[in-house]
């Protein structure tokens, strides 16, 4: 049954997601920086799967009913950090702990930080896992979903592919992967180091399910997600075509922002652009609901 | 204790160590229905059938592909299951050693890694297909259990302790047995105490200790019957939990006897005799013996016959004779 989302919701997600947006630059820039690029493309995304597709429950991170989501490019914890914080899955406040010692928060995600099921950082691991939960799921009869955020340049990573294959060859419906499909990796352009395209075409002929999104419309991010699986006896695989340092025009395709920190005057311009008039709001101030 | 088809612990003395492993993995099946098994394309080789066969909802293979077998593992642990991943020596604790450290290790999830073809048992498939380097290599991950049964009767026994009884990730190296002509029982009798991280003392002895675990107990068990004819008492301890090592069987060898000879089916490089070694020059007060590490000297071994393959690398008793005599002369 497909959800219809009303305009005035696709704006208020469109809306949350400039604020994490802004979340993001300031923490990432205020804890001696880190992966911007990453970060920023996926916040869409995320948006879409934590405040309206996914059944989480931020009080409660090991709630049975919980659909699981692994960080498969684990990488963007700066950018995964901000939002479950403000979903409510810990306080804020911790945010600005990132890169002290024995912090929970790091580069990559850890089994400290409230609401990660498996720490993820070494690349072509997530698929994988979430397979494994997937399949753990099924064979108890649970209705619970498996989300896996996957990067484009980590399909470089044979593993992914070993995930990929046994997903479609068991037709494993409850997984569903979201590629973050930015074109780059840490040393320039996918497609001129190592060519993934024509990559929708490879996940179907291993019997996936496949759709491409623009990542950065909320609209067509939900629409894609709307109906799950895509096809029953499928597993589905949204392509969200992303730009990398999404927000800063700095940051924008520039493959040097995988990982960085600014100068007082870029941060100035960042500051600017990622500037959000509501930015004391809560999110659900922001979303129009009861907290 | 009697498994499910009435096959009572005294009949695994019967079995090749592969099978007592199988059959009890059926029966840890019986006991815990969270118990899933997963393969890499040798679920004969690795004795999963008879669970295969029981279970097979429970039941995955994932055809040649290691590294999602390992990781999935992990998921199935994170959705509740106690997963059993089995696979060939070299291709488990080589090939995916990131997988293991990473997605169990780290996040400390309760995957049984289990491994059969390992040292030399897989003789004529030559270095690709041989396992020298694993206690080397497992040995340096966080969290992990390391234990390597020494006959059929302690494959079994091994198994259920690990499988049900241990909480956490386990590295289990098996034994295949049947390359040493039939049933190799180190045992008399099935009801021995095994528990996890426990050295047994098989043989006592006032002069020099031998140390060993897997298939290198019964050699170090001929070995001491040989150092009996020349008047030498060896002692023969199976340190079956290669980690964590029993401290205190280490200690106490140094305390009773004046040396220990360490034997290993593994590159003495890294592997289970430097391991002794340093634990037994590390306490305070207790006496520095001298340690000789009996196994495979840092070097690819031939093709060839497991026992011939041994008698070419030094798995022998004159050399485990040798290296006592080195000691005590």
């Amino acid at each position: 049954m497909a959800k219809a989302f009303t305009r005035e919701r696709i704006d208020a997600l469109a809306m949350l997601a400039k604020k994490l947006r802004h979340l993001i630059v300031h923490n990432t820039q205020l804890t001696g920086g880190g992966h911007f690029g990453a970060s920023l493309s996926m916040v869409e995304v995320l948006t879409a799967l934590y405040w309206e597709i996914m059944r989480v429950d931020a009080q409660n991170p090991k709630w049975e009913g919980r659909d699981y989501f692994v960080l498969s490019k684990g990488h963007a914890c700066a950018g995964f950090a901000p939002i479950l914080a403000e979903k409510g899955f810990f306080d804020p406040q911790l945010l600005s702990t990132f890169n002290q010692l024995d912090s929970c928060f790091g580069m990559h995600t850890t089994l400290k930080m409230n609401g990660v099921e498996h720490p993820t950082g070494s690349l072509g691991h997530g698929l994988n896992v979430g397979l494994g939960i997937a399949l753990g799921l099924k064979l108890d009869n649970k209705p619970n979903r498996v989300f896996v955020l996957i990067g484009d340049g980590e399909q470089q990573e044979g593993s992914v592919w070993e995930a990929i294959m046994a997903a479609g060859n068991w037709g494993v419906d409850n997984l569903i992967a979201v590629v973050d499909r930015n074109f780059l990796s840490q040393d320039g352009a996918t497609e001129e180091l190592m060519r993934l395209e024509p990559l929708a075409e490879k996940w179907r002929s291993f019997n996936w399910s496949v759709k491409t999104v623009d990542g950065h419309d909320m609209g067509s991010v939900l629409n894609g997600l709307a109906v799950l699986p895509f096809e029953p006896n499928k597993p589905s695989c949204l392509i969200a075509e992303t730009v990398k340092g999404k927000g800063v025009s700095f940051m924008e395709n520039q493959h040097k922002w995988h990982y960085g920190i600014m100068t007082d005057a870029q941060y100035a311009t960042a500051t600017r652009e990622v500037g959000f008039e509501g930015e004391r709001l809560r999110s659900h101030e922001i979303l129009g609901i009861d907290a | 204790m009697a498994t499910a088809d009435g096959f009572t612990m005294a009949s695994f003395k019967e079995m090749a160590g592969r099978d007592s492993y199988g059959k009890m993995l059926a029966q840890c099946g019986e006991e815990d229905e969270r118990l899933v098994v997963l393969n890499a394309d040798c679920q004969h080789p690795t004795r999963a059938t008879l669970f295969a066969e029981r279970f097979p909802d429970r039941n995955f293979n994932f055809g040649i592909a290691e590294a999602n077998m390992i990781s999935a593992a992990a998921g199935m642990a994170i959705a509740g299951k106690i997963p059993v991943a089995a696979g060939f020596g070299f291709a488990i604790s080589l090939r995916v050693a990131e997988q293991i450290r990473t997605n169990v290790c780290y996040p400390n999830h309760n995957v049984k890694v289990v491994t059969t073809a390992t040292g030399l048992s897989m003789g004529t498939g030559g270095p690709t297909h041989h396992c020298i380097e694993d206690l080397a290599l497992m040995r340096g991950i966080p969290n992990i259990t390391i234990v390597c049964p020494a006959s059929p009767i302690e494959n079994a026994l091994a198994t259920r302790a690990c499988l049900l009884e241990h909480e956490g990730p386990v590295y289990l190296r098996l034994v295949r047995g049947e390359d040493f002509g039939g049933t190799d029982e180190i045992y008399e009798q099935a009801d021995i105490d095994f528990e996890i991280g426990k050295a047994i003392t098989l043989r006592d002895g006032e002069d020099i200790t031998l140390m060993a675990h897997g298939n290198s107990v019964g050699l170090a068990l001929l070995s001491a019957a040989q150092l009996a004819q020349k008047g030498i008492g060896a002692r023969v301890v199976n340190m079956h939990t290669v980690k964590p090592l029993d401290k205190e069987a280490i200690w106490e060898a140094a305390e009773r006897t004046r040396g220990i000879v360490t034997i290993e089916e593994n590159n003495v490089c890294g592997g289970f005799g430097e391991a002794v070694a340093a634990v037994m020059a590390g306490k305070k007060g207790s006496p520095l013996v001298p340690v000789r590490l009996v196994g495979i000297q840092d070097e690819f071994c031939k093709i060839g016959a497991s026992l011939d393959l041994w008698q070419a690398h030094g798995l022998r008793e004159q050399t485990v004779v040798a290296a006592a005599l080195d000691i005590l002369n």
